[in-house]
């Protein structure tokens, strides 16, 4: 290992990297929208789960409980034929005729039925004791926040080593690099320090950003919180250097990638929990490293968690870790 | 003469097709060595197993009598058909980083002027011209003062003043004593710069020589040229063997004087002829057939 040879490669990656607004802003926008999206659109009253027509209006719906239900929007309907397809095609949950005392729902639609039971039981007397849920609120983007930025991260580290050393390979310059006294090792080092503190950085910069703006909660210690991204950062970093191992083209490069990081989109729990999914897939999901870094940083930050509370999620990350690495290593050719 | 870098029956074989066939060559220090072929003769797979960048499937490469390693490495300067180099990264950056690759690098203010980089030496390598990059690459190829170095049709797709540039800093390098391995397309390129050449053919080589002594050897005669246009039609029944082309006739002959007197006998124009030597293309063409290679 020659710290001459690795600093010339670490160096030169970083102003291609820094250089390429492009890329750069990318990196730092994509974050920043989408939490920002999701606090403006879930600030406020929020959004209506459910949508009923009401046909008519709702002048004479003679005061129905029903009406003041929470989280339903009711749309006036003024046409029956022309709004019973909006139910057939889902785009109204139910349809609801207060004058005839009637209504329509589609059978094949969840939303139906529950709308149904809401509908039937709105004006019964209550038969149980309503108890609230007290401690700390916590908004839907509170809870979204450290998973974007887990997300992000992981877009730009498979993508960013994966995709970029693929591309050298095949515009010919690993080929040229192989001809010098630059090893394997100098090279691949290179560029997962350089990936690893620009993502490290532009992670921060974003979590600054954003919680300037939108102020997220934080009751664990910043530290733990840096420790879980550096961990996931080079976790997933050595998954995308398995890829960037043999592959030659974009386009291949592109296709397991993508088919890395999607089903981590959404087996991992960035955008809804995986309580009550198949316990299959629940299982499923602990193998991927973005669902460790999610929990690690969502325990850290919501619950105030420490090192130890998340211990097994770092265990598993630098268990696979070192999976990728050797295996990165081991398959990876110049050409 | 040393020896720099020499090969015995190489072979390299890809799914039973043997793109290099038993190749023996010894390049001597100082000198310039062209190495010749249509497309698909085997030229750039020998190229990458004399660079190390290919194993070979048999047969022995020895640089300086060992094998090729960490020393062959250190000695080498390679200028690829293709490089490629780093997106937004400036060409005194490139330079830095490939002198950073290297135990022994030059001083890059020498290596800049002698490439003529200072124009364009703080330009993203993005936006240079050709001849531009192709200065750069050789820069690049020089950077570590090689003793050995590869060029691979380094004028490929240069107008005619950037490669006479390039050929001029071609002879520096020569005159420095380092030993060039050239291949091109150009045969009047491999004439003017090469000490010696070797014309491949399906993975062999079949010509190895100085290029006078190779042309020497194998033509007694010379070429007189005539527009189609001051050709008769039909053609006379001359006595001499005669080529025609898209818009020339070529006569070989190795009497000139006989052959004008026939062709003033058949009240021929010879207003317009030209009265050439045979060349590196002729001897080329003739080796390897004038037939479309893919």
């Amino acid at each position: 290992m020659n710290f001459k040879r690795f600093w010339a490669v670490f160096v030169c990656r970083n102003w291609e990297f820094l250089r390429d607004r492009s890329t750069m802003t990318w990196n730092l926008l994509f974050p920043i929208s989408l939490i920002a999206g999701f606090a403006v659109a879930f600030s406020g009253p929020g959004l209506a789960l459910y949508k009923v027509g009401v046909l008519g209006g709702a002048a004479g719906a003679g005061g129905s409980a029903f009406l003041t239900t929470h989280h339903v929007q009711f749309i006036p309907v003024a046409d029956l034929p022309a709004a019973l397809p909006k139910v057939e095609r889902h785009q109204l949950d139910m349809l609801i005729d207060l004058a005839g005392r009637r209504y329509w729902i589609n059978e094949e639609s969840p939303k139906g039925y529950l709308l149904e039971r809401i509908l039937r039981g709105s004006d019964a007397p209550a038969a149980f004791d309503k108890q609230t849920v007290s401690g700390r609120v916590i908004r839907y983007v509170d809870w979204i926040a450290p998973g974007i930025l887990a997300m992000n991260m992981m877009f730009s580290c498979l993508f960013g080593v994966g995709y970029v050393i693929v591309r050298y390979r095949k515009n010919g310059m690993l080929k040229r690099l192989k001809a010098t006294p630059l090893t394997p090792l100098e090279f691949l080092l290179a560029q997962v320090v350089s990936r690893l503190w620009l993502i490290l950085a532009t992670t921060a910069l974003v979590f600054a950003g954003t919680d300037a703006v939108i102020g997220f909660p934080m009751h664990g210690s910043y530290l733990d919180l840096g420790i879980v991204f550096l961990m996931g950062a080079v976790n997933l970093i050595s998954l995308g250097l398995i890829v960037a191992a043999r592959a030659t083209s974009e386009e291949v490069a592109a296709g397991i990638l993508n088919l890395l990081s999607w089903p981590m989109t959404f087996l991992s729990g960035v955008w809804f929990s995986l309580e009550g999914v198949h316990p299959v897939l629940q299982q499923c999901a602990q193998l991927a490293p973005l669902t460790h870094i999610i929990d690690a940083a969502r325990a850290i930050m919501i619950d105030g968690a420490g090192l130890a509370a998340i211990s097994g999620h770092l265990l598993a990350l630098t268990v696979m870790s070192i999976g990728f690495m050797a295996v990165g290593a081991w398959l990876f050719r110049w050409e | 003469m040393t020896v720099l870098l020499e090969t015995r029956n190489l072979i390299k074989q890809f799914r039973g097709v043997e793109a290099v066939n038993g190749i023996d060559l010894a390049l001597s220090a100082g000198r310039c060595f062209g190495l010749l072929g249509p497309n698909g003769a085997g030229k750039t797979t020998t190229v990458e197993l004399l660079e190390g960048i290919q194993a070979p499937t048999s047969g022995l490469i020895r640089y300086r009598g060992e094998p090729l390693g960490p020393r062959f490495r250190q000695d080498i300067g390679i200028m690829f058909q293709s490089t490629a180099l780093q997106d937004h990264v400036t060409g005194r950056e490139n330079l830095w980083m490939f002198a950073s690759l290297y135990r022994h690098a030059l001083p890059l203010a020498g290596l800049i002027e002698a490439c003529a980089l200072g124009e364009f030496l703080d330009r993203d390598t993005r936006k240079l011209s050709g001849g531009q990059r192709q200065r750069l690459l050789l820069a690049i190829a020089l950077v570590n003062d090689p003793e050995l170095i590869f060029l691979d049709e380094p004028t490929t797709g240069l107008d005619p003043q950037a490669r006479r540039n390039f050929w001029e800093l071609i002879h520096r390098i020569k005159a420095r004593g380092k030993t060039i391995l050239l291949t091109t397309h150009y045969m009047e390129e491999a004439y003017h710069l090469c000490d010696e050449i070797a014309i491949m053919d399906h993975g062999r080589i079949i010509a190895q020589g100085a290029p006078r002594e190779l042309l020497a050897a194998r033509f007694d005669d010379v070429v007189l040229q005539l527009p189609l246009a001051d050709f008769p039609e039909p053609a006379p029944p001359l006595r001499l063997t005669v080529m025609r082309s898209r818009d020339a006739v070529e006569i070989l002959t190795r009497d000139v004087n006989a052959a004008i007197r026939e062709l003033l006998a058949w009240n021929i124009s010879l207003a317009r002829l030209q009265i050439r030597p045979r060349t590196l293309e002729d001897l080329f063409l003739e080796l390897t057939g004038r037939g479309l290679r893919a």
